[in-house]
C-alpha cells in the first residue's frame, strides 16, 4: 500500500479487501485474554487532532497500543490555529520527534493531502473537514461484511446531511468499490452539488429505504439549522428520523448503522438505536480492528 | 538615458491610430517624436540608441486597470517598488492598484502616499483606485471627490463587494459628479459564504465548499440594474462566468453604461487546476469550467468584455503553504498576462489589434488616463515583445514577491524584450 491513507480513492479494490481481511484476523486478537501483538513495536505514532474528537482518537490510540506502538497524543485546539500557529511548523515539530505515523484530524478539507507531501511519516486521515473519513468507511464496510457476509449487490441507504458528511463521502466511494448500491436520502438542501455516478438520490425517506439492506444514519449538526438548511429538529425527525415504523419498509433483515455520536430523537429514535437491528456498538469494536489493519498495512511493500 | 532612441523593424500595433505594420518609432526626451511606417526612416544617426525590433511586436505600453500592490500594510506580499517592477517585466507601463491595503485607500492621505511612493520608487505609472466605502465596510461612502483630487481614477471595494444595494446605488449616483467608473467585484457573499473554489463536480469530489456561479451572476445583474437607473459608469471586474458575459452583453445592447474586464486565468485555466488542493489555483472569483472559458472568449471576441486585466494578487509563500481553506485567494499575474493573452491571437479569438485594444487602449479610456497610444507627442510608453519566444515560468523567473501562480514550471510563449516608460528603457533579455 501507499505511504499514506488520505482518501479512499488511494485504495484499489484489492487493497480495501486486504484491509478488511487483515482486520478480521486482528479482531480475533481483540477477543483474546491478552489483546496485544508485537506487530509495530518500536514504531512511533502521533495522533494529531486539530478538532475535538473522543471516539476516533481513542479508537486509534487503542489500535496503536494493541499493535505495541509508542503513542503520542497531540491535540491542538482550533483556537491556536486561529492565532496563526503555522500548520507547517506543527507538522515539522512532530516529524522531528521521529514519528513513523501521523494520524491527522483537521477541520479543513485536503489538509492530510497537503501534509502527506511534506512529511516522510505515513499520514492517516482521521477526518478532514467535509471531505473524507476513510477509516470510518472501512470499519463500516467491515461491519456490513461481518453482518451480511458480502457487500456485493447490497442496497445501502445513507440518510441525512450528505453534503457536509465526510463519512458519507468516504462511504459512498468505499461501498461502491465493493459492489454495493448506494442511495443518498435527505433534504435537497443537504445533498452534494454533484452526485457520484451510480448513486440514487431520494428526498423522501420512505421511498429511499424501501427494500434496503443497510441504513446508515448520519449525525445532524445543529449549526446547520442556523444556516437554514432545514427549519427545525422536530421537522427533521418527522421527515428523516429512523423509526421502527419506517424500518418496516426496509428489508426484513436490514441493519441500522450510525457513526456516532447520536442525536436520539433527531436522526434516529431511541427504540431503533437500542434495538437488535442497530449495529452501532459493533461499529465501535470493529473500528479498533480496522484501524489496526490500516496501521499495519499502510506503507508496506508486500501488501 | 540617451537623448534619442530609435526602434526599428518592429511590427507596430497601435489601435488608437489604426496602425498595424512594420515601422520605426523615434523617441526623444521621453516622448514619442516620430512614427514611420515601412522603411521611411532608415539608418538613424550615431547619436541615437537603436533598438532592433525585427520579428517583435511594438505595442503601446500595457495598462493594467486591476492590480494589488499591497503597500501600505502588506509589504511582505509586495511593495510598490517590487510590484511596479514586476509589472514592467510583464510589459505594463501603467497600472491601477486596488484599495484593499492597510490602511484602506479610502481617503486622500493614503491616495497621496501611494502616488508619492510610486513616483519615488516605482517603475511604471500608478493610478490608484479609491475605496467606495469607508474601510471597505460597505456602509458609508468614502470621500471620493477628495481622493479624486489626490489622484484616484476610479472607485471599488474590490475583494469586498458592496452588499447593500442602496449604498451601491448611492455610489453610482455620486460617482457622476466626478464622471469616474465604479468597479464592481460582483459576488453575493450570502451565496458564496465559506466557499473556496467553483461549486461543481471538482468541489464535490475534493470535499471543498463551492462558490456557485450565480453568486457572481446575481450581483452583475443587480449592478447593471442600478447602473441603468442611476446613469453611473459601471465596470464589472474579473468576469468569470458565462452568465455574467450574457448579462453584460444584453446590458450593452440596451445602452447601459457598463464595461467589463476578465483576467488571463479565467480564459486559460479551469477548476481542474485545483486538483491536489493546489492553493496557487485558489482565486476569487474561482477558476470555473471549460464552458465558461468558451463564453468569456466569445465575450472578448464580440466586444462584450472590453479589458484584460491581471488582478495581480501576490501573497507570501507561507500564506499559500496552508490547508486550502485557510490559504488566501489570489494569483500573481503581472508577469504572465501578455503571454497568456497572446494565446487568444494564436487561437484566432482576437486579432492583434483587438488584443492590444483590450490590454492598453480600452483600460486607458475607461480610467481616462493618457496611456495606450503611440501618437506623436505622447509619453514614450512602449512594450516590445517577441510573440514566439518560449520561456519556462519558474519561481526564479518571477520578480514579484508573489510566486503564487498555478502556471509555475509551465512553458509559456511570448516573451517581453523591452519595456519603455517615459523613454526609460528596460531590457529584459540581455543581448
Amino acid at each position: 500500500m501507499k505511504k499514506d491513507l488520505v482518501s479512499i480513492k488511494d485504495l484499489a479494490e484489492e487493497e480495501i479487501r486486504l484491509i478488511l481481511s487483515t482486520a478480521f484476523s486482528f479482531k480475533d486478537v481483540l477477543k483474546r485474554d491478552i489483546k496485544k501483538v508485537p506487530a509495530l513495536r518500536g514504531k512511533t505514532m502521533v495522533n494529531l487532532f486539530f478538532e475535538p474528537s473522543t471516539r476516533t482518537r481513542t479508537s486509534f490510540e487503542l489500535a496503536q497500543k494493541r499493535l505495541s506502538a509508542d503513542v503520542l497524543n497531540f491535540s491542538v485546539p482550533a483556537s491556536s490555529v486561529v492565532k496563526g500557529e503555522s500548520l507547517l511548523d506543527t507538522i515539522r515539530t512532530i516529524q522531528s520527534y521521529g514519528a513513523d505515523y501521523i494520524v491527522l484530524r483537521h477541520p479543513c478539507s485536503g489538509t492530510p493531502h497537503f501534509l502527506s507531501k511534506i512529511v516522510s511519516a505515513s499520514v492517516i486521515n482521521a477526518g478532514d473537514g467535509i471531505n473524507e473519513h476513510p477509516t470510518q468507511a472501512l470499519l463500516d464496510a467491515f461491519t456490513i461484511q461481518e453482518k451480511k457476509g458480502t457487500l456485493e449487490g447490497l442496497e445501502v441507504a445513507i440518510v441525512g446531511d450528505i453534503m457536509h458528511s465526510r463519512v458519507a463521502r468516504s462511504n459512498s466511494l468505499c461501498l461502491s468499490a465493493l459492489g454495493a448500491k448506494v442511495r443518498f436520502v435527505g433534504p435537497p438542501t443537504l445533498m452534494p452539488v454533484h452526485i457520484p455516478k451510480g448513486v440514487k438520490v431520494f428526498y423522501n425517506l420512505q421511498e429511499g429505504i424501501t427494500g434496503v439492506d443497510v441504513i446508515m444514519s448520519l449525525r445532524v449538526q445543529k449549526e446547520r439549522m442556523d444556516s437554514a438548511f432545514f427549519p427545525s429538529e422536530r421537522e427533521y425527525f418527522k421527515l428523516y428520523g429512523i423509526t421502527f415504523e419506517r424500518l418496516s419498509r426496509a428489508d426484513s433483515g436490514a441493519i441500522v448503522m450510525h457513526p456516532g455520536p447520536m442525536n436520539r430523537g433527531i436522526e434516529i429514535s431511541s427504540e431503533v438505536a437500542d434495538s437488535d437491528r442497530a449495529v452501532i456498538l459493533d461499529q465501535v469494536t470493529n473500528g479498533i480492528a480496522v484501524r489496526m489493519a490500516v496501521l499495519y498495512l499502510v506503507g508496506r511493500d508486500n501488501a | 538615458m540617451p537623448e534619442k532612441v530609435l526602434i526599428i523593424k518592429g511590427h507596430i500595433v497601435d489601435p488608437s491610430q489604426g496602425i498595424d505594420g512594420i515601422g520605426s518609432i523615434l523617441i526623444e526626451k521621453g516622448m514619442i517624436k516620430g512614427l514611420f511606417l515601412s522603411n521611411e526612416f532608415e539608418g538613424g544617426s550615431i547619436h541615437m540608441r537603436i533598438i532592433d525590433a525585427k520579428g517583435a511586436l511594438v505595442l503601446p505600453g500595457l495598462v493594467d486597470m486591476h492590480a494589488h500592490l499591497r503597500e501600505p500594510g502588506y509589504e511582505h506580499k509586495e511593495t510598490i517598488q517590487t510590484g511596479t517592477f514586476a509589472a514592467l517585466r510583464g510589459g505594463f507601463t501603467a497600472l491601477c492598484p486596488m484599495p484593499n491595503t492597510n490602511p484602506v485607500n479610502d481617503n486622500a492621505t493614503v491616495t497621496s502616499f501611494i502616488i508619492r511612493k510610486a513616483f519615488q520608487e516605482g517603475y511604471c505609472k500608478v493610478y490608484p483606485i479609491g475605496a467606495i466605502t469607508k474601510g471597505q465596510k460597505g456602509t458609508e461612502l468614502a470621500e471620493m471627490a477628495l481622493m479624486y483630487e489626490a489622484g484616484a481614477v476610479a472607485f471599488s471595494d474590490d475583494g469586498r463587494p458592496v452588499m447593500n444595494s442602496l449604498v451601491m446605488r448611492r455610489a453610482l449616483e455620486y460617482s457622476k459628479v466626478l464622471d469616474v467608473p465604479i468597479i464592481s467585484h460582483a459576488e453575493d457573499l450570502t451565496l458564496s459564504e465559506g466557499g473556496v473554489m467553483n461549486e461543481g463536480i471538482i468541489s464535490s469530489s475534493l470535499g471543498l465548499r463551492g462558490i456557485p456561479r450565480v453568486a457572481e451572476d446575481i450581483m452583475v445583474a443587480r449592478d447593471i440594474a442600478l447602473a441603468k437607473i442611476t446613469g453611473g459608469r459601471l465596470h464589472i471586474a474579473h468576469v468569470s462566468t458565462s452568465g455574467s458575459v450574457e448579462l453584460i452583453r444584453r446590458a450593452k445592447q440596451e445602452g447601459v453604461k457598463v464595461t467589463a474586464e476578465t483576467c488571463p486565468h479565467y480564459f486559460t485555466l479551469t477548476e481542474d487546476a485545483v486538483l491536489g488542493y493546489n492553493t496557487n489555483a485558489k482565486v476569487n472569483p474561482p477558476l470555473r469550467t471549460s464552458e465558461d472559458i468558451l463564453a468569456i472568449k466569445e465575450g472578448l471576441r464580440d466586444g462584450t468584455i472590453d479589458v484584460i486585466a491581471t488582478d495581480h494578487a501576490p501573497h507570501h509563500r507561507d500564506e499559500k503553504m496552508l490547508d486550502f481553506d485557510n490559504a488566501p485567494f489570489g494569483i500573481s499575474g503581472f508577469e504572465t498576462a501578455l503571454s497568456l493573452s497572446l494565446e487568444l491571437v494564436r487561437e484566432d479569438v482576437l486579432t492583434l489589434n483587438d488584443l492590444v485594444t483590450k490590454l492598453s487602449l480600452n483600460p486607458s479610456n475607461i480610467m481616462r488616463i493618457s496611456s495606450g497610444t503611440l501618437k506623436v507627442d505622447s509619453d514614450a510608453d512602449i512594450t516590445i515583445v517577441d510573440p514566439h519566444r518560449k520561456y519556462k515560468l519558474t519561481e526564479e523567473y518571477i520578480y514579484s514577491k508573489g510566486k503564487n501562480t498555478p502556471l509555475l514550471n509551465n512553458e509559456l510563449t511570448g516573451k517581453i524584450l523591452y519595456t519603455i516608460t517615459k523613454g526609460r528603457i528596460y531590457c529584459h533579455e540581455p543581448a
